[in-house]
This record gives structure tokens, sequence and C-alpha cells, in this order.
């Protein structure tokens, strides 16, 4: 009964019925995001944590292990990243303003980087597939050596694998966003999912931050 | 009661019987796609009792084979898949999930006031992702069954032959059920709270579950990546848990516990939470300590993080990393304590009806204190060499767990269900199954704390001839015990053939799930309430019918 009489006094078509205000169903979506981006913290915290103490107890394994990446390539797929995530913070701040062409752009943009850096990542698998340079059993590398490099490639295949795939994912992600953007969705009253694929995708770039010079600048 | 304010037409007692949620829009598709979280809750409560069914089933097996020493039931191999069974299923997929996401499903945006979840969708994904993970788990039963124990220690569980993997993986994805129920609950608890109800204003029963919550968000990520690591290790020998190639698998212990110690909270915390409402609504008394209860519930959240070792004294870390952890371990004693306190001194002088709920809180108040006191000891280095993997653990656990969560979750089952389902058992029932529930518990587990202070140590499948008496004790005892869940489930069972008699108030509770109609409508409430006064006030309460 009174969920007709919400609808006649003309809500927003994007407010659940449980919640009084848009305000309301903004604030539970984004504290529900920052809680999942917490426990995907947490994730990540594993294999960090496992990292170090591998690293701690294999030192030359690990630094002679790092000199088969390719330092550039992950460079240049960093700076790749930092870049979609200034074009993501275009594409939030473009869905509140009612820019309607620059928040597609930003999401295009933002996508794009996203292949290129799935692209570069793809050379760089094939690489290291190609010498043997593979996790745990897999490891078949023949050239000169220090005993546990296997080690190494385990955390780089776990760590860049689990952050690739989170990649991907953000990806589908934006492009269901990009839809729903060019479907005129999203505006000063309704950004919220824009706002929080964002958070996700900064996430995501965030960790590659700490990925990178725990993986490509090992001393 | 007329200090709540609807603004709806609806005044309790006078207006007209509304369709409930039972009633509106029936047919078991419309239940498979509901996002309502009493529909949702329900069908956890059927998923986790079959669980909780199937876990006892193996349970009985064991102690079935205790009866006698040596072979006789089943050998050394089938006996170490069935207690891994009963441990697996009994935590992933009754314990954990039990409370929160059945009882606590339902009764939580009641208490709030609020017309659902935050997150309906997500709460269905739930649902559905631990249907998932239990069909996982039962895969790995049939595909060559699981010997690890639930714990799946390195080096054995990547040795090991049989479904190890799928059993791992299946906790991996039961762990995505769990955070998902945990961070609704939390945007649910901040932002869906009904006018006037401060935080102050929360039945405690809501800060339990908030304190739970945390740790399912906060930890299941944890054992979520242990568990994918330990597959890893299985398929790909990654070398992270394996000595031989440079791995440390101790480093495996400290991961599961750093989720799983957690995970016992999750566990006791929502029991703890039933009994802050059974008590004073049964004793018709104002809660004792009210900011005690609700912050030793996030106290015991925060200091669950940091004890983890205290499984590890015996895995030969070091002398200091023993004694932080031991003195850390302690510091859950105080918090509990004051909860315990603050219960009995809530029922002094309080006028005390005996309903079957409040027989099971009675029995989880001297269960619980039983079980909490035990983990004293094996928290005192000295007497854990000793006691470590005997059955004194086992007994320690068992007190905890089924003394502590699992008969609060009876007691808060036998406590909601006229709000759940509209009809009031028999009383007699709920009652004598409380009584053969306290004895049976009792009879299987008091005798397991002599025999692991004897030595008895835990998983073997045969024993020496002079822990033979108190063996069949123990077996006695438990096939009373499970005779008493057997009775309260057909109780409650017995109840749905009745025509719908229950009132919306049957036991003169004070918070604000009592004031909808038994069962609720769709939307929980006809207009929206208004909360008035604070929680557990008896003043304002009139017992009805």
């Amino acid at each position: 009964m009174s969920q007709t009489l919400e609808s006649a006094h003309g809500h927003h078509p994007a407010q659940q019925h449980h919640f009084a205000t848009m305000e309301q169903q903004f604030s539970a979506a984004k504290l529900g995001m920052w809680l999942f981006l917490a426990t995907e913290i947490l994730l990540f915290g594993g294999l960090f944590v496992g990292y170090g103490i591998m690293h701690n107890r294999h030192p030359e394994a690990f630094v002679a292990g790092h000199h088969h990446l390719q330092r550039p390539m992950g460079a240049i797929n960093t700076i790749v990243l930092l870049f979609s995530s200034f074009t993501m913070v275009v594409a939030v701040w473009a869905s509140q303003t009612n820019r309607k062409k620059l928040l597609i752009w930003g999401l295009i943009a933002t996508i794009a980087c996203a292949g290129i850096f799935m692209v570069v990542k793809y050379f760089e698998y094939s690489h290291k597939i190609h010498d043997g340079l593979l996790p745990g059993k897999f490891y078949s590398y023949k050239g000169p050596q220090v005993e546990g490099e296997f080690m190494f490639f385990s955390f780089y295949f776990m760590m860049t694998g689990l952050h690739g795939f989170h990649v991907l994912i953000g990806m589908i992600v934006l492009a269901w966003i990009l839809i729903r953007a060019m479907r005129n969705e999203f505006s000063d009253q309704y950004y919220a999912p824009v706002d929080l694929a964002g958070l996700y995708w900064h996430l995501v770039d965030l960790i590659w931050i700490y990925l990178f010079p725990l993986l490509y600048l090992v001393s | 009661m007329a200090d709540v304010k609807t603004t709806g037409a609806h005044v309790h007692g006078e207006a007209a019987h509304h369709a409930s949620y039972l009633e509106e829009n029936k047919g078991i598709m419309n239940w498979l796609v509901t996002y309502d979280h009493k529909r949702i809750g329900l069908m956890y409560l059927w998923s986790v009792l079959l669980m909780f069914l199937v876990g006892g089933l193996f349970a009985l097996l064991v102690r079935l084979e205790l009866l006698t020493p040596g072979e006789d039931l089943m050998n050394a191999e089938t006996y170490n898949r069935v207690f891994t069974l009963h441990g697996a299923i009994m935590v992933f997929l009754f314990i954990i999930p039990a409370v929160p996401a059945s009882l606590g499903n339902f009764v939580l945006p009641l208490m709030l006031g609020a017309k659902d979840v935050a997150f309906p969708k997500l709460n269905l994904a739930s649902y559905y992702i631990y249907v998932v993970g239990a069909i996982m788990a039962i895969l790995s039963i049939v595909l060559g069954g699981v010997d690890t124990g639930w714990t799946f220690y390195t080096p054995y569980s990547t040795s090991t032959a049989g479904a190890v993997t799928l059993m791992t993986l299946s906790v991996f994805v039961l762990g995505f059920s769990s955070i998902f129920t945990g961070l609704n609950f939390i945007a649910t608890i901040h932002t869906l709270r009904a006018p006037g109800m401060s935080w102050y204003n929360l039945p405690l029963f809501v800060w339990g579950t908030y304190a739970t919550s945390v740790i399912q968000v906060m930890a299941t990520p944890v054992l979520g990546i242990t568990t994918v690591l330990l597959v890893m290790e299985r398929v790909f020998q990654v070398g992270i848990f394996d000595a031989r190639l440079g791995g440390d698998p101790v480093l495996f212990q400290h991961f599961f516990w750093f989720y799983s110690h957690p995970a016992v909270y999750i566990m006791i915390l929502p029991g703890m939470a039933i009994i802050s409402e059974l008590i004073p609504t049964f004793s018709k008394k104002t809660i004792f300590g009210y900011r005690g209860i609700a912050f030793s519930s996030i106290a015991i959240a925060l200091v669950s993080f940091l004890v983890w070792a205290h499984h590890m004294f015996t895995s030969g870390q070091s002398p200091l990393t023993n004694a932080i952890f031991s003195f850390l371990t302690f510091l859950v004693a105080i918090p509990s304590g004051i909860k315990v306190f603050n219960w009995t001194a809530t029922m002094y002088r309080g006028s005390i009806s005996l309903k079957t709920p409040m027989l099971y809180a009675m029995s989880f108040l001297l269960l619980f204190t039983i079980g909490g006191l035990t983990g004293l000891f094996l928290g005192t280095l000295a007497t854990d060499i000793h006691l470590h993997d005997t059955y004194f653990v086992v007994a320690h656990f068992h007190y905890v767990m089924m003394g502590g969560t699992v008969i609060a979750f009876i007691g808060g089952l036998f406590y909601w269900w006229p709000k759940m389902v509209g009809r009031m058992y028999s009383e007699k029932g709920g009652a004598l199954s409380a009584i053969l529930v306290f004895i049976g518990f009792n009879a299987t587990f008091l005798p397991q704390f002599i025999m692991g202070s004897r030595g008895m140590p835990r998983r073997y499948f045969t024993y020496l001839d002079q822990f033979q008496p108190l063996h069949q004790f123990s077996t006695v005892g438990a096939e009373i015990l499970g005779a008493g869940i057997l009775v309260a489930i057909l109780t409650l069972v017995a109840s749905l053939r009745k025509k719908p008699d229950a009132i919306a108030n049957p036991w003169g509770g004070s918070t604000l799930e009592w004031e909808a109609q038994s069962p609720p409508v769709t939307h929980n409430f006809v207009g929206t309430p208004v909360l008035e006064h604070a929680p557990y006030d008896y003043r304002h309460a009139k017992v009805e019918g």
C-alpha cells in the first residue's frame, strides 16, 4: 500500500522499495562497497604475507628470479593503470555533473587502458611460458639459476594472476556501466554504480602499485 | 502495545489480519527467486538443519565406533573420513551460517524496523553460493572422501589422496556466502534503522550480530586465500607450505588459524546474541549492563584476531610467542565473563518463566561457563602441553560450540518460531527436548574431559581398554542428545500441522520484531514503525492473550 503511494510521489525509478530515500540507498551501497574492498585487500594480504616470508627465507632466489621479468613492460603497465584511474575519476565526475558524452568517453578510455594492460601481460606471460619459468612443478627453466627460483615464479603467477583476474572482472563491470551510461540511466540524481565501479577500479590499480615494486624491483 | 506508533491505519489488536509473507505469492518458483529476507532466512534454516542432521549422523557413527576399542564398525581410514566430514560439515555448513544466515536473516531487519536487508539480491546470492558450496562438499564425500580433519593441516593435506581439493574449494565458495551475509548485515545496521533507533537502542541481538559480521568480513578472505594456496600447493606444488621445497608447513597453521580462531567467535557471538534476548524476555527485567554486553561483543571481535597462535603452542614456535599469545588468550575471558555476569544479574530477582527458550538459555549459561573456563586450561602454556590434541580439547570445543552456540540456536529457534510460522509449538515437547539435550550433552562430553586429562588422544578410532567405561558413557550420552534434538525438531514440525494461532507477541518481548504481525507481512510492518522506548523496558509491556 505504502509502496504504491511512494511511487505516485514520483520517486527515482532506481530507488528500491526498502529504502526511504535515494541518499540512504547510496550510503548503504557505498558502505557495502568499502567493506567489499576491505575483503579484497585481505584476500591479497595473504599472498603479500606469504611473499614477504618466502622472500625473507630465499632472498637470493627472489632476486635472481626477478631478473627474468622485463622491467620496462611492468613500468608501462603501471603508467597505463595510473592513467586509467585518472580516466575513471573523470568518468565519475562526469556522471555526477550530467556530462553524458564525457562519461562515455571516460569509461571507454578506462576499458581501453585495462585492455592494454592485459595485452602487455599476455606478452609477458607467453615469454615466461616459453622459457619454462612457471610455478611449482611446472618450472623447467634450464639456464643458470639459484636454488628455489621456482618459488619466485609461484608467487609471480599467483599474484599477477589473481590481479589480472580482477582486471578482467573490472573490464566486464565497466562495460556493463558503459552500456547503462549509453542508455542514459545516470544523472546527478543517480550515479552510484559509476561511483562504486570507480572505487573497485582504483583498488585494482592500487594493488598493482604494490605488486610492481614487489615483483619487478626486488633487491 | 501502544508505545510504538505506526503511521498506517493499523493499530495492533484492532485491525484485521493482513496477508503474511507466507500467504502472498505462493508457489515454489516464487520462493526460489525471492528477495524477501524472511523467506531467504527460512530457506537457510531448512538447509542448515539438514546439514545439522547429516553432521549429527556422522557424529553418532563416530561415537558408535568408539563403543569398544579396536576396529569394529569401520577401519582407521573410514574413521578418519567420518570424523573429518562431521567436523567440516558442522563447522562450515552448519554452525557458521546457522544463526546469522537463518535466524539473523529473519529477525535482524524486523528488530531494526526495516523492510528488508540493505542488499536483498546479494542476500539471495549468498544463499545460492551456500547451496553450491554444500553440493561441492557433498560431492567430495562421494568422490573419495577427505581424511584430513576439518583443519586441513599441511603437509598431510597436500599429500593424502581423496577429494581434498574439492573440499577446500567448497570451503572457499562457502566463505563468499559468509562474507556476503556479514557485509549485508553491517550495511543494514548502519543505514536501515527505524526512526528513533539509535545505536544504544539496538537490541543486543543486533550488537552481537554486528560483531559477528565484522569478523565474517575481516577474517573470511584470509581463509579464502589460504584454501587457494592449499589447492595451488596440491596441484602445482608451489612450495609455500612444503618444507622439502623450501616452504613452511607451520605457515599454513598460521594462515588457517588467523581465520579459524576468529571463526569460532563467528560461531559463538550469535549464540551470545540470542541469549541476550531470551534472558531479559523471560525474566521480565531490563537487561543488566546493556553497554557492557554490547561492547563486550565488539571487544571479543577485536581480541579474536590476536589469539590465533594459541592453537600452535606445541608447533615449535618461540617461547616468547607462546607467552604473548597465552596472555592475549586470557583477555578473551574478560568480555566473556562480563556477559555471563550480566545475564545472571538480569535474572536476579526477575520474574522468571521457564518456557522452552528460557530452559535452553539456562542450559547455555551453565554449559558455556564450563566451556569457557576449560578454555583457560588450554590457554595456559604448562597445562596445554599436557592437554594438547587430547579429548580435553574436543570436550572444551563442544561445550562452547554445541553447549553454547547450538543450544542457543535451538533456544532462539523456539523463541522466534511463532513469529516465523505463526504457530505455537507444544510447550511440553519443547521442555522435554531441552531436558534431554541438557542431560545427553553433559553425559556425552563430561567424560571426555576426564579421558583427555588422562591422555586419551583425539582423532583415534581405537583406545586403551582403561578408557572403555568412559567412552561407553559418552556414546550413550550421544544417543540421548540425538533423541533430544529429534524431539525438538519433531515438536517444531508438529506445530506446522496446526492452524495459525500465534499472536503478535506471545512472550511479552520488548523488541520491535514483536510489534509485527505473526507471521509478518511481506514488507514486515504495516506503516513505518517508530521506536519510542529503549529495548528491554518492560514497564511498557503487557502480556497479551
